[in-house]
């Protein structure tokens, strides 16, 4: 093996990953430090007046950026704990094991803004089933314009179409432990939940972070389903932060400031994280 | 005490499986509706409900002049789009994986898993934080509103995920095989590609699936990126919404939208039966 050929078959892939990255992050910082809007659109240089504006003259952004947290952390939890008993349940022996299977998988095959616009008819105040349903009680909840329902609706819509990843990863985790520890647990007559306890859960754990982890990534680009489904509203109360975002840089045009948020936005995203990785290896495996 | 796990456990499943169909069915339900059987509150089955009309169904074959709904000429342009997107990430990611499993790179503190660490910290990376440059970017270069375009923004999407798949199911493939090869007087290009790759081909095809998953589920990419020339399956019929949200054409057209990808979720089913997914994802 050679130093030509090593490089032959990674070079490829890194040089065209960075040449496609590299102008747009070395780009986002310096108009990060420009005034660049609408009325002065160009490349002027006004230092780091965008960033002390972002941190002492902008709550709007810290509180899209709160919501954004709880919404991610809520969502990414009941997909978790939703995807894990699903996960457990079709593992072993059930009727119709593969159809169960397929269906619990075809969520995250469909396009998410696609089907938040389904949604949207379906939480409908007036003509949606949801009220229909809901109107035998003699209630009709403002799904999408009530400021906490709203963030309901959100949540529900996520954990729908996001559920099945989780449940994917697990599940391919589940289906690939060792028989061994099962049959000892067994043999020293273990229960199903102290099986669960002791030999499950612990087992899972690597796989469990992995996929807490990749589903917070995703969770935290939330931006499509707010987008078609609410716009932000009513009022700002459903903004997460790639909306608040995208409303100051390509709808206001104040791409300077925007972009200080943009990277900003990045830099915090990274932090935690790296925080919350770290975390969750420290409360999954004890050890 | 087992009997109530068991029907705690169908239960659950059942109710779940309930809210998973319950926006298809609706969907489908409201496909068949017209103007009076949408405003006249929610109805579900047809005949008995309400008249069912192909008028959802019909606008999409309609030509645009005559009230129809163009989504053909975006359906094709997005199965192009995720199509060579994947490919060429495939390509790239499999050579720079394969590299990164096999051989040993040393440049200052960077290491292997740096640089793999590298390729899938692109998927931290917010689309929103990429979109303004790279629609400056896609200006300069003159492949705003064009299909190379978002091919090129889709890589940097889907490498990613590529990298990823494919380091972790090299890792697996015993070394002894290319070894074997080498020691046969093969040159490492051919050990990659006539001994290794064709004993990958599960970790291909499982790379390959997530890498259209994720290609063909892009909304954000596409809704900056073009605006008439060009348009994307998902953006099109957003598009629809906005205007008087004639719900019919809509669920007709969203549920052809998703149909491509329900075989996908049986592909995937399958290797995950098999086991050949548990290895690739972990």
């Amino acid at each position: 093996m050679n130093f030509r050929h090593k490089f032959a078959f990674l070079l490829p892939g890194l040089v065209v990953l960075i040449g496609i990255l590299i102008f747009p992050i070395g780009f986002m910082i310096r108009l990060s430090l420009s005034s660049w809007d609408t009325f002065y659109p160009g490349l002027d240089f006004i230092g780091i007046d965008n960033y002390i504006r972002l941190f002492t003259d902008d709550s709007r952004f810290w509180e899209s950026f709160f919501r954004l947290s709880f919404l991610s952390i809520t969502t990414v939890s009941l997909q978790y704990i939703i995807g894990f008993s699903l996960a457990l349940m079709v593992w072993r022996d059930i009727i119709f094991k593969r159809f169960f299977r397929v269906l619990f998988l075809i969520p995250m095959m469909t396009t998410p803004v696609i089907m938040t616009v389904i949604w949207r008819t379906f939480f409908h105040e007036s003509l949606g089933p949801v009220n229909d349903v809901l109107s035998i009680f003699g209630v009709a909840p403002p799904w999408l314009t009530n400021e906490h329902l709203a963030k309901v609706t959100i949540i529900i819509v996520e954990v729908w179409q996001w559920t099945p990843f989780m449940f994917l990863l697990l599940l391919a985790g589940l289906l690939s432990l060792p028989k061994e520890p099962f049959l000892a647990a067994s043999v020293d007559g273990a229960g199903p939940i102290r099986k669960f306890i002791y030999v499950t859960f612990p087992l899972m754990a690597p796989i469990s972070i992995g996929a807490i982890i990749i589903r917070l990534i995703e969770a935290s680009k939330i931006m499509d389903t707010v987008y078609v489904l609410t716009s932000g509203g009513p009022g700002t109360s459903t903004e997460t932060s790639s909306y608040y975002i995208f409303v100051k840089g390509l709808r206001e045009f104040q791409f300077g400031y925007s972009a200080a948020l943009s990277f900003t936005y990045l830099i915090i995203m990274i932090i935690s994280l790296t925080i919350i990785s770290k975390f969750l290896v420290k409360l999954l495996i004890k050890k | 005490m087992r009997t109530f796990y068991i029907f705690i456990k169908y239960f659950f499943i059942t109710i779940w499986s309930m809210f998973v169909i319950a926006p298809f069915l609706w969907a489908l339900s409201t496909s068949f509706k017209d103007f009076n059987s949408v405003t006249g509150g929610a109805k579900y089955i047809p005949w008995l409900q309400f008249e069912p009309s192909l008028e959802g169904w019909s606008v999409l074959i309609r030509s645009q002049g005559k009230g129809g709904v163009n989504i053909i000429e975006p359906y094709f342009n997005s199965v192009f789009v995720t199509c060579s997107a994947s490919l060429l990430s495939i390509i790239f990611g499999t050579l720079a994986a394969y590299a990164l499993s096999r051989f040993t790179f040393k440049a200052g503190f960077i290491r292997n898993n740096d640089i793999t660490f590298f390729f899938i910290s692109q998927r931290i990376m917010p689309p929103i934080v990429l979109s303004i440059p790279f629609f400056l970017m896609l200006g300069f270069l003159g492949l705003l509103d064009s299909l190379l375009g978002l091919i090129l923004v889709y890589m940097v999407l889907l490498m990613p995920i590529a990298v990823w798949i494919m380091v972790d199911f090299f890792n697996r493939v015993p070394k002894e095989i290319d070894e074997t090869a080498l020691i046969d007087g093969c040159n490492p290009f051919e050990a990659f590609f006539k001994v290794v790759l064709p004993n990958s081909i599960p970790g291909l095809i499982v790379a390959g699936l997530f890498c259209i998953i994720f290609g063909w589920i892009d909304f954000f990419f596409a809704f900056i990126l073009t605006f008439t020339k060009v348009q994307l399956l998902p953006v099109a019929i957003v598009a629809l919404n906005s205007s008087v949200t004639p719900w019919w054409s809509l669920s007709a057209s969203a549920l052809v939208s998703v149909a491509p990808l329900i075989i996908v979720a049986f592909i995937v089913e399958r290797y995950l039966s098999k086991g050949n997914l548990s290895g690739a994802l972990k």
